[in-house]
């Protein structure tokens, strides 16, 4: 089975909110200082499914795409670490700023150009933008089936069995093959490279491509954008907290327990 | 060509609380100048009057049977004949299962876009901006839409249904169209779950990475008992394996609004906070007093919650 894995490079999710700043007036995030961007929590998980099922039918090949700068390597390289066998970086002037509907052309031309895939797994979503788009593009661009949200998959015939989350629970699928699968956090841990494999990764293929390669420079740019950022800034809490003071932590219990029984809370 | 298009949605018969927020967005988005709300549900024809009570001017019902509990595909082509019928420029469906993968997948065949997880939407100056949370919640992100229909799919909660009002007039009218199933459903599994819903319950005491180890939840589950609550945890507790992912509660989990949400040992990321927020009085114990939740808090002890909760657990039992 020929998989490709689609990875991006985000800024850490776990940044505190004290180191959060927004240029508003570009409309983009400011990185903070002294905190590198990571790999998208989920993708380890899309790159894991991927070397699961390469190991469950005892062949195959697991290419690993990104779209993003220079530095995405790093993400490309986490997932080659853990065992994909090559890597593809996109990459350019022309995906500054792109939208999510750009970004799924840019990826399913290079899933075209790599000769197609029997199966494409992604993470549900990206942190940063948090709108699990992407996939759903992908597949609809490629003309394939696209099951979401996935916990587990496994080879089923010619095709999948996957299961997804709900919001109340959980459902099994059949899809045929081809077909992009996102990954979700449930799937499970994904396994952590080891010295040997970072170094033998070191020798794997990374392809650079861009929009010329990809044959889609004119749908690029951030002024073929079908989503359009009007605004992006950091909301403003208003506190008007009553801290319940008292001499032990129990005292401060005792008070806050009168002070909501007094506002009929409990 | 103006106007709303809602994408309603039934369970086992009868109307999800979402397809009533739709309604109440797309009255407010129609009293802002974008023109009449049409709502299409799969179903009955009865679900169709209800949607007029609840604010609809017109509604399509899809009476075919390959729609009931199936997947995006096969809602596609339905959606895309309502929408033709109905002539709308917007179209707003639900956060859930169903809407975000129907979101994307009618917006990528028609060549537009979508807001995922809008929290706030406006009509002015002749186009929708939907408000939605991104980085972690960390900031807000207002979009609009170069081409149409602009998509929206609605986070739950964002917005207040209206009093249904039978006395609304609207046609109704039914279509019988469904896509092709590529991807087959095999079975559906309910979570089991413990007691009362994280949902539905009036009071939550929720836990986070500051309880120090997984064994915080147990004081944290009697004092939500206590309560007739239920006990949620934050994105960092799940993921440390230290509570059930299905108790989560965040822009990646449940999203709550109960009347007392009680945070134990939470800082309150914006992931946290994005599902809580609606929250109507929220308590926080913490150590921290510069904690984001505490901020957000209406009362806040800062101490150790191991030694607050166990003698808030005893004082509420006092009080009775």
């Amino acid at each position: 089975m020929n998989i490709v894995v689609c990875v991006k490079q985000i800024p850490d999710p776990e940044t505190p909110a004290a180191s959060f700043k927004v240029d508003e007036a570009a409309k983009k995030v400011i990185p903070a200082q002294g905190i590198a961007p990571v790999v998208n929590p989920y993708d380890p998980q899309a790159t894991e499914a991927a070397l699961r099922l390469k190991e469950a039918a005892g062949s195959g090949k697991v290419t690993v795409i990104s779209l993003g700068p220079d530095s995405a390597r790093d993400a490309i390289k986490h997932a080659l670490a853990m065992g994909a066998d090559e890597g593809v970086l996109i990459t350019g002037p022309e995906f500054e700023d792109i939208d999510n509907f750009q970004t799924a052309k840019a990826l399913a031309a290079a899933i075209q150009k790599l000769g197609g895939a029997d199966l494409v797994l992604t993470g549900r979503a990206a942190a940063d933008w948090d709108m699990g788009v992407v996939p759903l593009g992908i597949a609809q661009i490629l003309g394939v089936p696209c099951v979401t949200v996935a916990k587990a998959i496994e080879k089923n015939g010619a095709g999948l069995k996957v299961e997804r989350v709900l919001e109340d629970g959980f459902q099994t699928v059949e899809t045929p093959l081809p077909a992009v699968v996102s990954v979700s956090n449930e799937f499970g841990e994904p396994r952590y490279p080891q010295l040997r494999q970072i170094m033998l990764a070191a020798k794997k293929t990374v392809q650079v491509w861009g929009a010329n390669d990809l044959g889609i420079a004119g749908e690029m740019g951030k002024e073929n954008r079908a989503l359009v950022l009007e605004a992006l800034y950091v909301p403003k809490v208003e506190s008007n907290v009553e801290i319940i003071e008292g001499d032990t932590p129990e005292e401060k219990a005792r008070n806050l327990a009168q002070k909501l029984r007094a506002a009929k809370l409990i | 060509m103006a106007g709303i298009l809602v994408i309603a949605e039934a369970n086992e018969g009868a109307l999800a609380p979402i397809s009533g927020e739709l309604l109440g967005a797309a009255r407010k988005l129609a009293g802002e100048g974008a023109g009449s709300v049409t709502a299409f549900i799969a179903g009955s024809e009865a679900l169709g009057k209800e949607l007029i009570a609840l604010g609809a001017d017109a509604a399509i019902v899809d009476t075919n049977p390959a729609l009931q509990g199936a997947l995006a595909e096969v809602y596609l082509p339905a959606v895309q004949a309502a929408l033709q019928q109905s002539g709308a420029d917007i179209v707003l469906m639900g956060q859930t299962a169903l809407g975000r993968d129907l979101g994307p997948m009618l917006a990528f065949a028609l060549g537009t876009a979508v807001s995922m997880e809008t929290v706030d939407l406006k009509y002015a100056g002749g186009k929708l901006i939907a408000t939605r949370a991104c980085y972690g919640g960390n900031a807000r992100a207002e979009v609009s839409f170069k081409n149409a229909p602009a998509i929206a799919t609605v986070k739950a909660k964002s917005f207040d249904a209206l009093a249904p009002d039978a006395s609304r007039s609207g046609s109704v009218s039914t279509i019988d169209v469904a896509g092709e199933a590529r991807v087959k459903v095999l079975g559906v599994q309910k979570a089991e779950s413990t007691g009362i819903r994280l949902e539905d319950a009036p009071v939550v005491v929720s836990g986070g990475r500051g309880l120090g180890d997984p064994s915080g939840f147990k004081m944290l589950e009697e004092l939500a008992a206590l309560l007739k609550g239920a006990t949620g945890a934050s994105r960092a507790a799940c993921d440390l394996g230290w509570y059930p992912p299905s108790q989560q509660v965040g822009l990646t989990g449940k999203v709550v609004s109960p009347n007392l949400y009680i945070a134990v040992a939470i800082s309150g990321a914006s992931q946290h906070m994005a599902g809580m927020a609606g929250s109507k009085n929220i308590v926080a114990i913490n150590k921290d007093p510069d904690a984001n939740m505490v901020k957000a808090a209406k009362y806040a002890i800062i101490d150790d919650y191991k030694k607050v909760v166990p003698a808030l657990i005893e004082e509420i039992k006092k009080l009775g």
